[in-house]
C-alpha cells in the first residue's frame, strides 16, 4: 500500500478513536448542534492563526473556546432559545471565516479541503498533530470520566456534591475543540460532528455501560474510516464524505441487527 | 381583595423560631432575596435548619419554594442576603426529577456510584435501605416514578449526610407511596440524626410528620410547629379555611375560599399584608 494511504488510515483511525468517547458525550448531553457550531467556527481559527503567525490548530482551539464562552454568555441572558443562539453563532462564524479568508489574498488555502477534508493529503506532521493532540484529549477524557458523567447526568446534583461544574463544562468544550482542531483536515469542518455522532449513535443499542458505548463507538468509527477510504480509493470518491457515508451505512445496518435486552 | 388579619408579621408566633441548637444551625439564610429574570422571587427570607429536625416548606405554586431550596444549596445566587452552612456540612440532595437522555446506558447502580470516588459497598446497602435493591441492574431511565424517588433518596443517603434536602419527594408517588416515603424519611432521621429540609404540597402528610413548617409565599408568611401554623391566620389565608380538608386542591393556592366555598382571589397572590 502507498504511504499516503497508510497515513490516511492512521489519521482516520486516530480520530475515530478520539471521536468515539467524546462523540458519546456529545450524544448524551444532546449537544450535536453545539458541536456543529464549534466546528463551523474553525475556519475563522485558521485565518486568525495565519494572521497571528501561529499554528492553525492553536487558532482553531482559541476560536472554539471563545465561541463557547460567547454561547454561555448568550444562554445566561435567556433572551433567545439555545437553538436560535446556536444558529446565529454557527452561521455567522462560518461566514466570518469565509469572508476573512477572502480578505487575506496572501493566504493560499484549499477551501474545499477545509470544508470537506482531504484525508489523502495527510502529512507526517499532520499525523504527529493528530496523535499528539489526540493523546492529550484522550488522557483528559479518561481522567475526568466519572466527573464528566456526573455532570452529564445532572449538573445540580454534581454541584451539590461539590464538583466544579463550570470547570468541567469548560474542560469538555476544550476537549471538543481539540477534536475539531485535529480532525479538521481529515473530514472537514462541515462533516466533523458526523464522525462524533454517527458512530456513537450506532453503538448505543449494543452498549450496557457508558464505557462500552464509548469503546464501541470508536470501533464503529474506525470501521467507517476503513470502509470509506477503500471506497474512496477504488472509485475515486472524495475521502471525507466517503467516510461519513460509510458511517451512515453502518448506522443503518446496526439499527437492523436485533438486540436481545 | 385582601383578607383582614391580625398579627401578620412572622415573628408574631412565639414558636416561630426553633430552639437554637448548641452547635448552631446546619444551614441558615439571613435576609435572603432572589431575583430571577428581573422578578423578585424571594424577599428577605430568614430561615434555618437545626440538626435532627424536620422542616417542611409549604406554599402555593410560584411561592418560591424550590428557589429557596436551590438558593440554600448554592444553586441560585441571592440578589441580597446570605446563606451560611456549618463547616464541612454534608448535604444529601434529592431533586424533583432527573432528565437523563435515553442514549446514556446507565444502570441504577452506576448512577449511584457517579458521585464519589470510591462509593464501594455503600451503594447496595443504600438501595436495600430504600427498598429498591431489585432495580440495581435496571437502566435508570426505565424505573418507575415511585422507584426513582426511592433511588434518589438512596443516593442522597449514601454520603451519610448531616442534612437531607428533599424537593417535593411526594410528587411522583400515590397516597400509599407518600406515606411509605415519609415513614422512610422519619426512620432515616431517627437512625442517623440528620436534619431534614423538604418541600411539600401535601398538607396532610406535612402536618403529621414535621417538627416545623415554613409557610412561604415569596416572603415567610409564618413558621413554627405544625399545630401553631395550622392555627395561624396567614396559613388560612393561603390555604383556605378548611386547609386540613383541602389537601387535594393545594396545587392552586393563588386563592382562598369564602365560607360558602366560592373562590376569592388575592391581589398579586400576596397573602398577608392586608
Amino acid at each position: 500500500m502507498d504511504d499516503f494511504v497508510l497515513r490516511a488510515l492512521a489519521a482516520g483511525c486516530g480520530i475515530a478513536l478520539l471521536a468515539g468517547p467524546l462523540g458519546s458525550f456529545v450524544v448524551w448531553r444532546r449537544m450535536a448542534y453545539f458541536g456543529d457550531t464549534l466546528a463551523h467556527s474553525a475556519l475563522l481559527g485558521v485565518t486568525l492563526g495565519f494572521l497571528l503567525g501561529v499554528n492553525p490548530m492553536v487558532g482553531v482551539v482559541g476560536v472554539c473556546v471563545a465561541l463557547a464562552f460567547a454561547l454561555l454568555a448568550l444562554q445566561r441572558r435567556r433572551a433567545l432559545a439555545t437553538d436560535t443562539v446556536l444558529g446565529i453563532l454557527s452561521h455567522s462564524a462560518l461566514s466570518l471565516g469565509l469572508v476573512s479568508m477572502a480578505f487575506l489574498e496572501t493566504l493560499r488555502v484549499d477551501l474545499i479541503a477545509y470544508l470537506f477534508g482531504d484525508i489523502l493529503s495527510v502529512t507526517p506532521a499532520d499525523l504527529a498533530g493528530i496523535y499528539g493532540g489526540g493523546a492529550v484529549a484522550l488522557l483528559g477524557v479518561v481522567l475526568l470520566w466519572r466527573r464528566l458523567l456526573a455532570v452529564t447526568v445532572d449538573e445540580d446534583l454534581a454541584r451539590v456534591e461539590g464538583m466544579p461544574v463550570e470547570a468541567l463544562r469548560l474542560a469538555f468544550m476544550l476537549l471538543i475543540a481539540l477534536v475539531i482542531a485535529v480532525s479538521m483536515k481529515i473530514v472537514g469542518i462541515l462533516l466533523i460532528t458526523s464522525l462524533m455522532i454517527i458512530p456513537a449513535a450506532s453503538a448505543r443499542r449494543f452498549a450496557r455501560t457508558p464505557e462500552s458505548m464509548a469503546v464501541l463507538a470508536a470501533v464503529f468509527g474506525m470501521a467507517a474510516v476503513l470502509a470509506g477510504l477503500l471506497a474512496s480509493l477504488n472509485w475515486d470518491l472524495p475521502g471525507g464524505p466517503s467516510v461519513v457515508v460509510a458511517a451512515a451505512a453502518l448506522f443503518l445496518a446496526s439499527s437492523l441487527v436485533p438486540v436481545r435486552r | 381583595m385582601s383578607i383582614p388579619l391580625s398579627g401578620t408579621s412572622a415573628s408574631a408566633l412565639p414558636a416561630a423560631s426553633s430552639t437554637p441548637h448548641p452547635h448552631g444551625p446546619l444551614l441558615e439564610a439571613k435576609g435572603l432575596s432572589v431575583m430571577l429574570g428581573g422578578r423578585s422571587v424571594l424577599d428577605r427570607v430568614d430561615f434555618a435548619v437545626q440538626p435532627g429536625e424536620i422542616v417542611t416548606i409549604i406554599g402555593p405554586n410560584g411561592a418560591g419554594k424550590t428557589t429557596l431550596v436551590r438558593a440554600m444549596l448554592g444553586l441560585v445566587r441571592p440578589s441580597s442576603g446570605s446563606v451560611s452552612r456549618r463547616k464541612a456540612l454534608r448535604i444529601g440532595y434529592m431533586p424533583q426529577r432527573l432528565n437523563i437522555d435515553v442514549t446514556l446506558p446507565l444502570t441504577v447502580r452506576r448512577f449511584l456510584g457517579l458521585w464519589r470516588a470510591a462509593p464501594g459497598a455503600g451503594i447496595d446497602a443504600a438501595l436495600e435501605e430504600a427498598g429498591v435493591a431489585h432495580t440495581a441492574g435496571t437502566p435508570i431511565q426505565s424505573v418507575s416514578g415511585g422507584e426513582l424517588q426511592r433511588v434518589l433518596l438512596a443516593r442522597a443517603l449514601i454520603g451519610d449526610p448531616d442534612l437531607l434536602v428533599l424537593d417535593e419527594p411526594d410528587q411522583a408517588v400515590d397516597m400509599h407511596g407518600q406515606a411509605e416515603l415519609f415513614n422512610r424519611i422519619e426512620t432515616v432521621r431517627r437512625r442517623r440524626g440528620c436534619g431534614v429540609m423538604l418541600v411539600s404540597h401535601d398538607l396532610h402528610t406535612v402536618m403529621a410528620r414535621t417538627d416545623r413548617v415554613l409557610c412561604l409565599n415569596r416572603h415567610v408568611c409564618c413558621s413554627g410547629p405544625p399545630q401553631d401554623v395550622s392555627r395561624h391566620p396567614e396559613y388560612h389565608a393561603l390555604f383556605g379555611r378548611h386547609a386540613a380538608d383541602l389537601a387535594v386542591y393545594l396545587h392552586q393556592h393563588d386563592h382562598a375560599h369564602d365560607p360558602d366555598g366560592s373562590v376569592v382571589r388575592h391581589d398579586h397572590g400576596d397573602c398577608c399584608h392586608g
